[in-house]
């Protein structure tokens, strides 16, 4: 991916320093979702394969209106579709688009071991350096939406770049500018949190949705995707959202605390044994030649 | 463990005998036949190639040092798999074949209590009860067997994460990780012990030999086994035979 005018503020498996951190300034950006005007129409999806010269996917039927059963490495943007029922008996459609969160703690980068394989700008967008990429699928097993995906065949990992192509030059993301509700919007973070609230106050205080609110959730550290649900309580229902994300703490504690100490501390072996021999001596096959020994 | 494993092993022996060559001379005995060497040093080349590989992964620091080795990032991730499964190959055959020496006896349980004494090289010789492999060599050797198996426990699921799910995979390389430090440890203790800590022990593993000297010091009760003779009174035999020639002036050599 093109990193045009974008700063990087973190990179995976780097040691020391990120350097040129901190020397621009940038507005942190934001993709807003307002799940309670969303009409799954897909246009979205449409502009994400077209914009980043994907394939068309073949869809599968489960009985629902779920066109595949999660993004693929070559389909970094779906609509998840549930009918819930609510306990009044009636149905309520809970739509959402499913890509990826670009969180402002990021699980994959904190997993992966690859130097330079995941950047994060300075805006926010987390994204994915397929040249340096090893193929390990850490990153899959730390991030907590199971967003990135594996190709078997390159070897290597793909998720949404969040357009950071277009947001470089100034460009709103593709499915931004496709969506014909205005359920989709882009700006900074603070500006999309702004309006995320107020629409959220607004479906509490005006449209009889009590839980009303945004997700934008802490545990890590809040995200460049926001929400705005329409029960704040169950966002499980939104096509499996989870309610409370975590990195596993094997890549936060052990990753970046103990692995490190840990291999310093098997290291000291190699001393230990130098030193035992420099002070203690062979074991040498028996008898020696005659000699004495000295005590120093 | 039943003969069939026992006929296994000696038909390998047999085979890689007539194949390969071991010269002992007359003050030496013979230690390691050419199968054990020839395993010894397939297991250790695998084990250092997936060490040095799964270490790149390990921390950023040794990823820059040790990727260029196997031909970058990519390439590091691929091998790390063969080369474990190669190392695993060739140690469950050194496994079978070292089955029996190495099965765990009370006078290891004994051997262990004196390990400060060992450390310290207090005492010149080996208690006598030290048979062909001592309790701290079984100790490296049962540890290998079990981060093997941790190993390839944790390892398959990192292999194949989708297959197993995102839990898995994350917790799993902590046990990973485990392994390879009790390994790592355990390899340099190794390598000390095979080289400079004891002079002699590394001709065992290359040319397959080692002098009578060694045996009766390092290994009391294979010497007893492996000659009929107690190694005691051949040693002081030759203290014996040494203090004759230092008397007649002659030069202080060893006699075997
Ligand atoms: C390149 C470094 C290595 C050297 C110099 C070395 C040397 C030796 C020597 C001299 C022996 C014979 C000890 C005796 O006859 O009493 C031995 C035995 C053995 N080696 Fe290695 N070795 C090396 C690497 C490895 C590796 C990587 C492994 C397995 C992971 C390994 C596993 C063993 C085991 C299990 C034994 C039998 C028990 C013991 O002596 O501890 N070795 N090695
Ligand atoms: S959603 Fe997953 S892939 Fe995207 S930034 Fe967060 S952890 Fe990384
Ligand atoms: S597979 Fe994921 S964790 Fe592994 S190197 Fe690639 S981006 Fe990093």
């Amino acid at each position: 991916m093109p990193t045009g005018t974008l700063q990087v503020k973190a990179i995976s498996g780097h040691s020391g320093t990120v350097p040129g951190a901190g020397v621009q300034r940038a507005e942190e950006i934001c993709k807003y979702i307002d799940v309670t005007t969303c009409i799954g129409c897909k246009a979205c999806e449409v502009a994400c394969v077209e914009w980043n010269d994907m394939p068309f996917q073949q869809t599968t039927f489960d009985n629902t209106y779920q066109t595949m059963p999660s993004t693929a490495w070559n389909y970094w943007n779906l609509i998840k579709f549930n009918e819930h029922q609510r306990e009044d008996g009636t149905l309520q459609w809970l739509m959402r688009k499913d890509q990826c969160m670009h969180c402002e703690d990021p699980g994959c980068l904190r997993a992966c071991p690859a130097d330079g394989a995941i950047v994060q700008y300075t805006n926010g967008i987390v994204d994915f350096q397929q040249e340096n990429c090893i193929g390990c699928q850490y990153c899959v097993s730390g991030c907590p939406f199971d967003i990135p995906k594996f190709n078997s065949t390159t070897k290597k990992v793909y998720k949404c770049t969040l357009c950071s192509d277009r947001v470089g030059q100034g460009l709103e993301p593709a499915c931004i500018k496709a969506c014909p509700t205005g359920c989709l919007k882009f700006g900074t973070k603070a500006d999309m949190r702004g309006l995320a609230e107020a629409r959220a106050r607004q479906l509490r205080e005006h449209s009889g949705f009590v839980h009303a609110g945004v997700y934008d959730p802490p545990s890590v550290g809040g995200t460049h995707v926001i929400y705005v649900l329409h029960d704040i309580t169950k966002p499980e229902l939104y096509g499996g959202l989870p309610a409370n994300p975590q990195i596993p703490v094997t890549y936060t504690a052990w990753k970046r605390v103990a692995k490190p100490i840990a291999l310093l501390l098997s290291l000291f072996a190699a001393p230990v044994a130098f030193f035992h021999y420099i002070s203690q001596g062979p074991k040498e096959p028996q008898p020696q030649p005659p000699g004495q020994e000295v005590p120093r | 463990m039943s003969t069939a494993v026992e006929r296994f092993d000696d038909g390998a022996r047999a085979r890689f005998g007539a194949h390969g060559r071991t010269f002992v001379r007359e003050n030496e005995l013979l230690r390691h036949p050419v199968y054990s060497r020839v395993l010894h040093w397939s297991v250790a080349a695998f084990f250092i190639l997936a060490l040095l590989s799964g270490l790149a992964i390990y921390t950023p620091w040794l990823y820059r040092v040790l990727t260029p080795l196997f031909g970058g990032g990519p390439m590091t991730r691929l091998l790390h798999p063969w080369f474990s499964l190669g190392f695993v190959a060739f140690f469950a055959l050194q496994l079978l074949n070292w089955l029996q020496p190495m099965s765990w006896t009370p006078d290891d349980t004994r051997w262990m209590r004196r390990l400060k004494e060992y450390v310290a090289n207090t005492d010149k010789l080996e208690p006598e009860y030290v048979d062909f492999f001592n309790a701290g060599q079984k100790l490296y050797f049962w540890a290998i067997v079990g981060s093997s198996v941790i190993f390839f426990i944790s390892g398959v699921p990192m292999w194949f994460p989708r297959a197993f799910g995102r839990t898995t995979a994350a917790i799993g390389y902590v046990f990973h990780d485990l392994a390879a430090l009790v390994m790592l440890v355990g390899f340099i203790v190794h390598i000390y012990e095979g080289t400079a800590a004891q002079p002699g022990t590394f001709h065992s593993m290359t040319r397959g030999t080692v002098e009578k000297r060694w045996a009766w010091t390092h290994h009391p009760a294979w010497y007893l086994h492996a000659t009929g003779r107690q190694p005691q009174d051949d040693y002081e035999a030759a203290v014996r035979r040494q203090a004759g020639r230092s008397a007649e002036g002659g030069t202080p050599s060893m006699p075997g």
